[in-house]
């Protein structure tokens, strides 16, 4: 049913530390390697081997240069979706295939549902949704629902790929509806926020900005070097006199 | 957004479709009750918006990447607007056949006549509500404000309205009273469409878009530019919504589309208006033929020149 549940037990979801990640695609890598066989499955490419190689994945990693000049920044951005509370992809699916779960608010596609019209990739603005031509459906971040609560898996590995895969743990997964859990601790820490909230789909997600310089902001030029001969002890005036000829 | 045929042709055909049944709907509701020949050219008009709905809804499944799933659309009309397309296109569909049944006497039901203005009656209110849910599919999107604007839903059903009113013209146009209405109807809605689309240009050619990219990853205010990109071919979003050879050629197309969809028809109206019996068939065939592709060129435009909010990241 695409009618959004009232109220979610939980609201799980990830938050994304753009201050430490170093924009390794490691976390895009392992989603795309776990999903290809996984719930999503099959993750398929196209041409990947040819000149015009291209393929559905589901997290991508922009990186992007903030402010100018000698405060500018490399901030890199991975990108995926953000199970919205009051998501349009699922309220615009003519076919029910999209929908959002009442017990932990994760926002999936039941594939044998969907039709492929792409009607929910055009409705979400961060573009979480790619169409996949091969199987004919639409493919999104599943919030790894076939791991995180596999209990053929160790308890440690029950999180999501991208989150497990993150060499600088820059991406934290939780219970954002929870206030007292880690994750919701962190934001209110470090003051996370949320993508375009003014469109209105209330994203789960949340993304710590970068942490403003030591310095703060624009670092001091160094200072320029200046040498007053006449103050130098006698033998290095008679040096800088003959080094200088 | 990428200008896919499929759904061109959707839009603009089963569009036309739909007007040419809202207004026969409408002249066998409340007109004079049909003679046999006057019958002729209804149940034909009937059949023809019949085969311009078909032809589009089979070209919206060109669109599909599981066509054969097409019947689940129809279950998800508390939310989506897709879906009631979709039940409307299809309660017009049998409503419409219905209406052609009654009127064909295979049934000889007694109160036929009274039979047949009940189902049009109906059937007029559907067509409206069949175009009102096409023109909201994209007027629901948040995400992109070229069609989130309110002028789209009049936009479309002026469209649907014109271009199935030139085709009652066709089919049913010498069987009026007084054949002339056509031609003043044609004339008033082409000039009706041409001022409310050019309004439309004017505002979405000056409005700029209310996010960037500072928004988009969650720095608002900060100046963000792209120093990589997460892929270096082109992806599904890419290819779907990045679509940008429209805008450099839009001023010329949008000419092109204002000639063929208001000005010949005008023109032919004219003489619709103005000669004995509404004026020689050709020119109402002359008309439609030039408004469909018009309509064609027009509904290009509104894919083409539509910017989605997610390029923001590119």
């Amino acid at each position: 049913m695409t009618a959004l549940p009232p109220h979610t037990e939980k609201k799980l979801g990830l938050v994304i530390d753009l201050d430490t990640c170093v924009g390794c695609h490691a976390c895009a890598t392992s989603c795309k390697e776990w999903n290809a066989t996984g719930y999503s499955a099959p993750l398929t490419d196209q041409d990947n081997q040819g000149p015009d190689p291209h393929g559905t994945w589901l997290n991508r990693v922009h990186s992007y240069e903030v402010g100018d000049g000698a405060s500018s920044r490399t901030v890199h951005f991975p990108r995926s979706c953000l199970h919205c509370e009051t998501p349009a992809c699922v309220t615009v699916c003519p076919t029910g295939a999209s929908y959002k779960r009442a017990e932990d608010g994760i926002v999936l596609v039941d594939e044998d549902k969907c039709i492929g019209c792409k009607l929910c990739s055009w409705a979400c603005p961060y573009g979480a949704r790619e169409h996949s031509a091969v199987e004919g459906v639409m493919k999104k971040c599943t919030l790894c629902v076939d791991r995180i609560y596999n209990e053929h898996l160790p308890e440690a590995d029950r999180q999501p790929a991208c989150v497990q895969a993150c060499p600088t743990r820059a991406r934290h997964f939780g219970d954002l509806g929870d206030p007292e859990s880690d994750v919701s601790k962190l934001v209110a820490e470090r003051n996370g926020v949320a993508l375009m909230p003014e469109l209105g789909y209330n994203p789960v997600n949340r993304y710590l900005p970068p942490r403003p310089r030591r310095t703060g902001g624009d670092a001091p030029a160094p200072q320029e070097e200046t040498l007053d001969t006449t103050k130098l002890p006698p033998l290095l005036r008679w040096l800088d006199k003959v080094l200088s000829r | 957004m990428n200008p896919a045929f499929s759904v061109i042709v959707f839009t603009t055909l089963s569009g036309t479709g739909f007007g040419l049944w809202f207004w026969l709907a409408l002249r066998i509701a409340l007109g004079d009750q049909a003679e046999w020949f006057d019958g002729i050219g209804w149940a034909l008009g009937l059949i023809a918006g019949g085969v311009l709905v078909a032809v589009g809804v089979i070209a919206s499944l060109w669109h599909l990447g599981k066509p054969m799933r097409v019947w689940r659309a129809f279950s998800q009309w508390r939310s989506s607007w897709m879906s009631r397309e979709g039940v409307f296109a299809i309660a017009c569909m049998a409503v419409a056949a219905a209406t052609v049944l009654v009127q064909s006497s295979l049934l000889d039901l007694p109160h036929e006549p009274v039979a047949m203005r009940v189902l049009c009656a109906l059937l007029a209110p559907l067509c409206l509500a069949a175009i009102y849910s096409t023109a909201m599919i994209y007027g629901s999107l948040k995400t992109i404000a070229a069609w989130r604007h309110p002028l789209v839903a009049p936009v479309y059903l002026l469209f649907a309205l014109v271009g199935g009113g030139i085709l009652f013209g066709v089919f049913a146009g010498t069987t009026m009273d007084r054949p002339n209405l056509v031609g003043a109807g044609i004339l008033v809605g082409a000039i009706a469409l041409a001022m409310t689309k050019l309004r439309y240009w004017w505002a979405i050619d000056r409005e700029p878009l209310s996010l960037d990219r500072g928004d988009a990853v969650g720095l608002p205010g900060r100046e963000v530019s792209v120093f990589e990109r997460p892929h270096t071919e082109a992806n599904y979003l890419n290819r779907e919504m990045g679509f940008v050879v429209a805008r450099k050629h839009a001023r010329k197309l949008r000419v092109i589309a204002l000639v063929l969809c208001v000005l010949v028809p005008a023109l032919c109206a004219l003489p619709m208006l103005l000669l004995p019996h509404g004026g020689p068939a050709v020119l109402y065939w002359g008309a439609a033929l030039s408004f469909q592709l018009g309509a064609m060129v027009e509904r290009w435009l509104f894919f083409a020149e539509a910017k989605h909010v997610v390029m923001l990241y590119y």
